[in-house]
């Protein structure tokens, strides 16, 4: 195992000083396959917000190394796209491209045969001209994949990528996280579905606010623990006081 | 005299003839080419009714410039500019900085600006005034006029071409733009600039109350001509400068208002695309209403 691509240090993120995630403590290591598994409000998706710089840290350092943060391909969870803008699936695709385009430079040959072979990788082949909003769910996730295919970073961050989605569309998804992994990109995602996690994913960090267990998946995934999560996601308090850890 | 003869003579007679036709028609050609695309814009962002609320916000500022300055294109498009730019600040801080959601908050700010603007031009003017300031009058385009209507339609084309790229992702997808580290907040901002300053621009033309007339029904109307941005974009401009054409041409021989008779021309060619347009018109979608094979 590699070095640590992405680092907390003693990370708090929250929404007006509520902390979501709270003094998390770890690494992501480059190459590693990461599922984050947790009850709903416990971080997870907080956490990927707070490691491309969406949000800022309440306290604590996220640190990316080796890797400019905006390289990293982030896909969130249900995309904020407007389905009835005029835009077509291959232009769509092609803005994977951003950070060899940027707001200025040409899209060249090489970038839409990128774009075409990232379609025909998701299975969209043909799909190139169509308006993204006449696609269904699945079929608009398997077009935000094959953005993140064009991307070609070495990072990769998924928020509930099968979410909503069909069972053939997520077998093929998760067949290309799978290769993505083989190709040595670090990948973090969050899941839902423990049984997935257990057969796919060789990491995982079980987050509910604190990291409750975090490395191999089937030390992470016990009944302890998971029970554990359960009884802190009851317990919450929504009045907390002013937490005083680490401001000594 | 043949009757397309006669026909020409009608429509372009009036330009070949008058000075003063001639600048107008030049006004509306170069305001259609920098309202248009903006307007495109502000439908696709769904802030089409924000456009009108600016339109209404200019009001103090083009009343100010205009009792300093009398009706001089040049003082009201900079009071005008001023009232609107900061009434787009101010709705945009309250906005970021409170509960207040961005409709509402503009919705605010211009209600206040309005009533400002009447104000002003009661206490001091009269209702002539009030009616040039309102209404424009573009039969009274001066080159400075000119000048100035070119000036800002120049600029707002290439504004819009350098910001173009990223102000298309902040529309369709903002979630994105902001992942890859591009600057959403100040290509929205670039953009409500562009807004006020061509809103502005059509003030001799179409006058303060309607100058978003020829920037908003050009952009609803090409919603039925094209299918992506450029396209939506292309239709917007040649209704635009249709509309200023016919609008002119008809306030010529029917000795009409100018600024309602060239936003009613492109009311009408809206009203047209809407029922007949070749994209999801009334018209469009009933004979397409036979589904393709599966």
């Amino acid at each position: 195992m590699g070095a640590a691509i992405i680092e907390l240090d003693d990370v708090t993120l929250g929404y007006e000083r509520h902390p979501a995630v709270h003094h998390l403590r770890g690494g992501f290591a480059s190459g590693t396959l990461t599922a984050v598994v947790g009850p709903n409000g416990g971080g997870k998706s907080t956490l990927l917000k707070g490691v491309i710089g969406l949000l800022r840290p309440l306290s604590g350092r996220i640190s990316v190394n080796g890797v400019d943060r905006r390289d990293i391909a982030y896909l969130p969870q249900q995309a904020d796209i407007d389905p009835r803008f005029p835009i077509s699936v291959l232009d769509t695709v092609l803005l994977g491209h951003w950070r060899r385009m940027g707001a200025f430079r040409p899209v060249t040959r090489a970038m839409r045969a990128a774009g075409a072979a990232a379609l025909a990788a998701v299975g969209l082949e043909g799909f190139e001209a169509r308006p993204i909003g006449s696609l269904s769910a699945g079929q608009r996730q398997r077009a935000l994949f094959a953005r993140v295919l064009v991307a070609d970073s070495p990072v990769i961050l998924l928020d509930e990528p099968f979410t909503a989605i069909d069972a053939k569309t997520t077998a093929d998804l998760l067949a290309l996280v799978l290769r993505w992994h083989g190709e040595g990109r670090t990948i973090v995602a969050v899941l839902h579905d423990h049984d997935q996690v257990r057969r796919y994913f060789p990491q995982t960090l079980l987050l509910a606010r604190e990291a409750i267990g975090w490395g191999d998946t089937e030390a992470v995934l016990t009944p302890d623990n998971l029970r554990h999560v359960r009884a802190m996601s009851e317990a919450w308090d929504t009045e907390a006081p002013v937490c005083e850890r680490g401001a000594a | 005299m043949s009757l397309a003869a006669s026909l020409g003579d009608w429509l372009f007679g009036p330009f070949l003839d008058f000075g003063f036709m001639r600048r107008a028609l030049v006004a509306c050609l170069a305001l259609a080419l920098g309202s248009g695309p903006v307007g495109v814009f502000l439908v696709l962002r769904r802030m089409a009714l924000i456009g009108d609320t600016m339109s209404h916000a200019v009001l103090p500022g083009a009343a100010v410039g205009f009792l300093i300055a009398g009706l001089s294109l040049p003082a009201m498009s900079l009071g005008g500019f001023i009232a609107g730019l900061a009434v787009a600040l101010l709705s945009g801080l309250a906005t970021r900085f409170t509960a207040l959601e961005e409709d509402a908050s503009f919705a605010a700010f211009f209600l206040i600006s309005l009533a400002l603007g009447v104000m002003i031009v009661s206490l001091h003017g009269n209702n002539v005034d009030l009616m040039h300031v309102l209404f424009g009058s573009i039969l009274a385009v001066d080159d400075v006029s000119l000048v100035l209507v070119a000036a800002i339609a120049t600029v707002s084309v290439l504004a819009l071409a350098l910001i173009y790229r990223p102000l298309v992702v902040e529309c369709f997808d903002p979630g994105f733009l902001r992942a890859v580290g591009g600057r959403g907040g100040a290509v929205h901002l670039v953009f409500l600039v562009l807004v006020v300053l061509d809103m502005v621009a059509g003030f001799q033309a179409l006058g303060t109350l309607m100058a978003v007339g020829l920037m908003m029904l050009p952009a609803t109307a090409a919603r039925f001509w094209a299918r992506d941005v450029w396209g939506l974009v292309l239709a917007a401009v040649l209704v635009a400068m249709v509309s200023g054409f016919v609008g002119l041409v008809a306030s010529y021989h029917g000795n009409l208002p100018s600024g309602p008779a060239i936003v009613l021309c492109a009311g009408v060619i809206h009203l047209a695309s809407l029922v007949a347009g070749p994209h999801d018109s009334l018209v469009a979608r009933r004979l397409r209403r036979r589904h393709l094979r599966a």
